[in-house]
């Protein structure tokens, strides 16, 4: 029993490989964008507002961190014609995938920000500072720094989940897979070479994110280390 | 035909969150299996196994699920096997698991304390033993909110298994959809369940978390 693979066929779709990728790397990038900016919008919600703000953030979180990416991506793309509003399939994508990512990062994020110390609050306010002040200095920045590795990883996975959006037809890198698989008829080859760009740009989504983090967060992350070491 | 969203729908949905939970079950049993091996093997004392690991690891969890998926759909498929789609889709959710599951439990078994191995180690316990009375029972612990919450992730990915033709609650729900072209009860019914298996599995993680106090850094 012997497999032949013909790779030739597959890589003559160049150029619906290479639309494929620009695709998937910019819903990625502004997922990953705006889904953070929403996400920090939504922790100082719950940290600055009132017990109701907090519930109602609470409860986004668990909704969307407890059903599958799959089930909103249709929720988004089929339900929200019925109301009027009309999605192109990246329009829905791309709002899926920012929704989605915001409820994790937020969680992650709510994690560092309740892991600041009651003394620092003080401090800041002490220095007269307002509370979005406070917020934004004493608590937001280091609880980044804190939670970036984990935040990092969050991105990657929402990376990888962007090949579900395929399911709606958006022509990202999987849904190129299906389009040359269907005229070449190669499947095993198709998903094979997709497989590679895929594991190749996580890849490169990994070591930008940690070049990131040392960029942003250089002081901060040393000063984790060290209370790590000594707490252990 | 357009046909109303009634109670035969909703049954269809609800059985097909029988089919959901069996695929989770196989995928979890099997890639736990396989992921057991590929953590113990992450941790041999052989270099060049440790690196096989590590590579596996890595790679599987570098590519989305849906690629494993097809992978080795197309793969079995062009050795000449063609297997059933609860089957094929539990195993090539398994390989997933595995490569998770692995990274997970070797976490675990690293945060036991290293002096547990030099004391086992010095009542003259085999490697075997040291893992079976000293290391795994302790690293167990360790792993079982993360575990958990593996499992949570597990359900919500099974839902892109109808790509090789398996009927699960997602699958259910799309079919419904295209019957009734009633988009929000119907995937509202599919979320609603899906929430109903994972958030019980999401507290009993963090309870566990809580209760096992570990997770926590300083």
């Amino acid at each position: 029993m012997g497999i032949e693979l013909h790779f030739g066929p597959v890589l003559a779709e160049r150029d619906i490989l290479l639309r494929g990728i620009w695709l998937t790397v910019m819903l990625s990038a502004s997922a990953i964008i705006l889904g953070s900016a929403l996400a920090i919008l939504l922790v100082a919600t719950r940290s600055l507002g009132s017990k109701f703000f907090q519930t109602m953030v609470d409860c986004y979180v668990e909704l969307l961190r407890n059903t599958p990416f799959l089930v909103q991506l249709f929720i988004i793309f089929f339900g929200l014609p019925t109301l009027g509003l009309r999605l192109s399939g990246v329009e829905a994508a791309l709002l899926a995938m920012v929704l989605n990512l915001a409820a994790y990062a937020t969680e992650i994020m709510r994690a560092g920000v309740e892991a600041t110390h009651r003394s620092q609050l003080e401090a800041g306010a002490s220095l007269a500072m307002t509370p979005l002040q406070v917020f934004r200095h004493v608590v937001l920045i280091p609880a980044l720094a804190k939670v970036w590795p984990a935040l990092s990883s969050q991105f990657v996975l929402m990376f990888l989940a962007s090949s579900i959006v395929s399911f709606i037809s958006v022509e990202e890198l999987s849904g190129a897979a299906a389009i040359i698989e269907q005229q070449t008829f190669r499947s095993f080859e198709t998903y094979i070479v997709v497989t590679i760009i895929y594991l190749i740009l996580a890849l490169a989504l990994k070591a930008m994110l940690s070049w990131f983090g040392r960029l942003v967060f250089p002081k901060v992350s040393g000063i984790v280390y060290r209370q790590v070491g000594a707490g252990a | 035909m357009i046909v109303a969203f009634g109670w035969n729908e909703l049954l269809f949905i609800i059985t097909s969150a029988g089919w959901t939970l069996l695929l989770t079950a196989i995928a979890f049993i099997s890639g736990g299996l396989a992921g057991g091996i590929f953590a113990l093997v992450r941790l041999s004392r052989l270099k060049i196994l440790r690196r096989i690991a590590a590579v596996y690891i890595a790679v599987i969890q570098s590519i989305p699920v849906l690629m494993v998926l097809f992978l080795s759909y197309f793969g079995l498929y062009a050795a000449g096997l063609e297997l059933p789609p609860l089957i094929a889709a539990s195993l090539s959710l398994g390989i997933y698991v595995s490569a998770y599951l692995a990274e997970i439990w070797r976490g675990s078994i690293e945060a036991v304390p290293f002096q547990q191995w030099e004391a086992s180690e010095s009542l003259a316990m085999t490697r075997g033993q040291q893992y079976r009375y000293v290391i795994l029972p302790q690293a167990a612990r360790i792993s079982l909110p993360p575990t958990v919450g593996f499992l949570v992730q597990l359900v919500k990915n099974t839902s892109i298994v109808s790509v090789v033709g398996f009927i699960d609650l997602t699958r259910a729900g799309q079919l419904v959809n295209n019957a009734t072209f009633d988009p929000f009860p119907v995937f509202g019914a599919v979320a609603a369940i899906y929430f109903l298996i994972c958030f019980p599995l999401s507290r009993l993680s963090r309870r566990f978390e809580r209760i096992l106090n570990v997770g926590r850094i300083h």
